[in-house]
């Protein structure tokens, strides 16, 4: 290869040209993509999410992320994205609603579920319940009124039955297929 | 490409439908079809149509069909949940006979022309979360479907040689008598060119009806569940700075010192702006406090810009005021024998049958001041030019918006563009528009375009709140049971207050004249006393009856209780045989309605169980506006925890669009009424609000809340009605009616939880 290139480019002629260093930076996955966020470290991923990124289904709801509509999956775990400095993730995976469905587009089963079930009132912290909702599912893949109560989103609209109709509606459909 | 689109748009003709709407109908360039409903302009006539050529946008309310089947709908009402953007879409593709898995829906921003300097809406209405769209769009919508389908029938014909009555229509195809179908992409271009009816066409019969009455998913549901739905929190302008506040904590404040040297020191930190409200705007159209604003580049350098703000603040005359205080005021108000500010309904003599009175009952119910929390905060996208302005706005009502715009820019009504991106929950508090003038302002005052963005802390500290309330009621019973006489008086303060509402109108946001058991008593008085405060208060969803229904349907209980009698049987006494009730105010009330929500909704319950069993049932019934609801609660205690079992809710709304919506709705507003009774409260300190956020203002948690709510819809032909909160006021009384079954806990006091805890 070396060879290949000494006769394409001459290596005695001097060049000016300063390469541009490698910039030190949090290198992460979100939703199977790398990225490497060479701006604050403090910087919480919600905001690093939404405004640098443009990924926007993760929601602002609060400073603390007591709504859960910031919650993204740090690999199977729900975190609120607000309370997450990008310090903190260095080589993590992180999904977030964006990644929920398939490559091809197919939705993940729960996602149909809220379809299905109606389980959406204004959909802005849909986003929020479905990460939740999608690691009750990867923990419990056939879980019990108790577990959906201790899922920790907040929502006016109402939609906490309908919700709790489609987390169970998915976990039956995952179980009739193998 | 130097085509000129504006003369290829041709508007065949306009029908005029009444004296200021016109349906119109384009030939779009590419063989589309675009049937439209507009206002007629100052003159009366339609506008133009080589002003609207390809700008079918213009049109209003509209409908195209394009040459390959597609049809487009525009949806004009706001969506903060209500499902509107589903609904009204329905509306018009039914009298289409349109295939609705080829219809896609587009949100249409706000609809406005310009006047001779006057605002023309040319959409109509654009209200959303009021309970108005879905009677307004019946009136208003079905007719651009019609016209559509009876152009597309007439080219048919044509192309067919078949009479045009002998045609049906069904799901984008038209049919001969023969069998031969054509599809409406392939007649689009020619029904275009057809020349109009002399009048509208006929609607069509509600028993040909394949949508309306048929359930539809939400049609943003795709968008919403893979993140990909943008509300106007998600939008971005690449030159936009992010603005955050920090408002004064007292309303009526000012601003004594102010260091920024720490926050300009931010990188990415651009400006540091003082905001101030304008003196005789009223509430809702001008900046609710001082502030001072951070613009920054993204929106992390500006929270902790903001973080580093140096202010000091001055409190005005409200630092003096608790609602605690209020409440003792309220309670010296009512206990005294001073005149009420309005004595809203005096039906009979109430202080004649008192002295014939065999029995009397007396209670008091304290409501708590209560904030919207909306999950989406206050935001607001605005891009001024010199001869326009352009926004996205989460609002529920985009005329209002333009009308702070419009003051705030001196611009003419058709150089601002308002779009309005579905909405992350209105409940009231984005009719107003505060957040818009502070956007704008600060839009002006830096030259640059503006994404401001409100934190949770100020949308719950800087609120307009629903007023808390106090209600004292007497009621009279003659031998035979009969409820003779009633007192229902009120103190609050008015949400109409400081809006340009006249004095003796500000009752009317926090009671009905026509409320239960109006009408139904012989001698009946409702008085309200106006209480004042500097705290900003405004719509809220279900006002006035949340508070009115709680407070009426457990002093009926209550009554009920002390007769030693079925509560149930009570309500139905009360209301009388099945009848038409003038109320007074040209509505009728149909009381063979209400009877029949009532006792759907015992039934389901098993209401006959009511005595002996362990848990306890509630019950409770309200009309609003010719809809009707009814609530069952069964509550039980386990280990001294209180908890719902079941709850029931019958509604009766007449003809039902989407009933897959109208379940939602039911179910929604109920849980909301629940989570809103249980346990939240605004309280306000020296004038400043002690709630910050959801820990201080806690909503429900999924555990708190019953597993199913069981919904009951009464099937009818009458004229829809709105059905966004309908099922909100009765569900916190048959709850606190359940209790009582349950505990003996009688909870006049709200939030209900901790007066529980207080009274067990």
């Amino acid at each position: 290869m070396a060879q290949v290139q000494g006769q394409i480019l001459p290596t005695s002629q001097a060049s000016n040209i300063v390469p541009e260093p490698v910039r030190d930076g949090i290198d992460l996955h979100i939703n199977g993509e790398h990225y490497r966020h060479t701006g604050d470290p403090q910087m919480p991923l919600l905001w690093y999410l939404r405004d640098v990124l443009r990924l926007t289904g993760t929601k602002y709801a609060g400073e603390h992320g007591e709504n859960g509509a910031d919650l993204i999956l740090l690999g199977d775990k729900p975190v609120s994205a607000i309370t997450l400095p990008m310090s903190s993730l260095a080589d993590k995976s992180v999904t977030t609603v964006e990644g929920l469905a398939a490559n091809d587009g197919t939705l993940h089963p729960l996602q149909q579920a809220f379809i299905d079930e109606d389980a959406i009132g204004c959909g802005y912290c849909t986003p929020g319940w479905l990460i939740s909702g999608v690691a009750l599912l990867r923990r419990k893949p056939k879980p019990g009124d108790d577990d959906i109560d201790q899922l920790p989103n907040l929502c006016r609209c109402g939609c906490q039955t309908r919700v709790r109709h489609a987390i169970k509606r998915a976990a039956a459909g995952k179980a009739a297929q193998p | 490409m130097s085509r000129d689109h504006m003369s290829d748009g041709k508007t065949r003709h306009a029908i005029r439908l009444d004296r200021r709407r016109f349906l119109q109908v384009l030939a779009s360039t590419a063989g589309a079809l675009v049937v439209g409903i507009r206002l007629a302009d100052a003159a009366g006539a339609p506008l133009p149509a080589a002003l609207l050529g390809e700008n079918f946008h213009d049109l209003g309310a509209y409908v195209r069909i394009d040459g390959d089947g597609n049809v487009l709908i525009g949806a004009r009402d706001p969506d903060t949940g209500t499902g509107v953007a589903t609904s009204l879409p329905r509306i018009i593709a039914e009298e289409l006979d349109a295939d609705w898995n080829r219809v896609s829906v587009v949100a249409l921003g706000l609809g406005v022309s310009n006047s001779n300097g006057q605002p023309q809406w040319t959409y109509g209405r654009q209200v959303g979360g009021t309970g108005g769209s879905i009677p307004a769009a019946w009136n208003d919508l079905r007719q651009v479907g019609a016209l559509a389908r009876w152009l597309l029938m007439q080219a048919a014909a044509r192309r067919l040689g078949v009479s045009a009555n002998r045609l049906r229509c069904d799901s984008g195809t038209v049919i001969a008598p023969d069998g031969r179908r054509v599809t409406y992409g392939s007649l689009a271009a020619d029904a275009s060119q057809v020349a109009l009816p002399a009048s509208a066409p006929a609607l069509k019969a509600a028993s040909s009806y394949q949508l309306v009455g048929y359930p539809a998913g939400d049609v943003d549901a795709h968008d919403i569940v893979t993140g990909q739905a943008h509300y106007a929190i998600d939008q971005h302008l690449g030159d936009a700075l992010v603005a955050v506040l920090v408002h004064c904590p007292w309303p009526d404040g000012t601003l004594s010192r102010i260091d920024t040297s720490d926050a300009l020191a931010v990188k990415g930190v651009v400006k540091v702006v003082q905001l101030k409200p304008e003196p005789g705007q009223p509430w809702g159209s001008t900046v609710i406090a001082p502030a001072v604003a951070v613009l920054a580049k993204d929106t992390w350098a500006a929270l902790q810009g903001r973080a580093k703000l140096k202010l000091e603040w001055k409190p005005g005359a409200s630092a003096g005021e608790s609602s605690a205080a209020l409440e003792q005021q309220a309670l010296a108000m009512l206990g005294s024998q001073t005149a009420p500010t309005t004595r809203v309904r005096d039906d009979g003599d109430f202080d004649a049958a008192g002295k014939k009175a065999v029995r009397r009952f007396e209670a008091s119910y304290f409501q708590p001041w209560l904030a919207h929390a909306t999950a989406e905060p206050m935001n607001c996208l605005v891009r001024l030019d010199k001869d326009r302005a352009r926004l996205v706005v989460p609002t529920q009502a985009p005329q209002k918006a333009w009308a702070v715009v419009q003051r705030l820019t001196g611009l003419t009504p058709d150089q601002i563009d308002i779009r309005v991106p579905r909405v992350g929950g209105g409940y009231g508090r984005r009719l107003d528009h505060d957040f818009v003038a502070e956007a704008v302002m600060l839009a002006k005052a830096v030259d640059t375009p503006v994404r401001l963005l409100w934190t949770r802390e100020q949308d719950f500290s800087h609120d307009y709140y629903r007023s808390g309330c106090v209600h004292s009621f007497k009621a009279i019973v003659d031998r035979k049971r009969q409820l003779t006489g009633w007192h229902q008086r009120i103190a609050s303060a008015s949400a109409l207050a400081h809006r340009g509402v006249p004095e003796d109108r500000l009752w009317s946001s926090e009671l009905r004249a026509d409320q239960l058991p109006a009408g139904l008593v012989p001698n009946y008085r409702s008085d309200w006393y106006a209480q004042q405060s500097a705290q900003p208060r405004g719509p809220f969803r279900g006002m006035p009856h949340l508070s009115n229904a709680f407070a009426v349907e457990s002093f009926i209980d209550e009554i009920a209780h002390q007769m030693l009698e079925d509560p149930l049987k009570t309500r139905l006494r009360i209301l009388g045989e099945p009848r038409q009730l003038p109320l007074g105010n040209g509505a009728t009330l149909d009381i063979g309605r209400l009877r029949n929500v009532l006792q759907l909704v015992a039934d389901r319950i098993e209401w006959k169980n009511w005595l002996r069993s362990v848990n306890g049932l509630g019950i409770a019934c309200w009309h609003i506006d010719g809809a009707y609801v009814a609530h069952a609660i069964e509550t039980a205690m386990q280990d001294q925890k209180l908890t719902i079992q079941r709850v029931v809710c019958a509604v009766d709304v007449g003809r039902v669009i989407n009933p897959l919506g109208l379940h939602g709705q039911v179910v929604a507003a109920t849980l909301d009424a629940l989570s809103t009774a249980l346990n939240p409260a605004v309280t306000f300190k020296n004038g400043q609000v002690q709630q910050h956020n959801y820990k201080d203002y806690p909503l429900a948690s999924m555990a708190q809340l019953p597993n199913d709510v069981e919904v009951i819809v009464v099937p009818g032909d009458r004229a829809p009605t709105g059905a966004s909160f309908l099922a909100m006021p009765t569900a916190a009384p048959a709850l606190a009616n359940a209790v009582f079954r349950v505990s003996a806990v009688r909870v006049r006091r709200l939030p209900l939880m901790k007066e529980f805890l207080r009274l067990r």
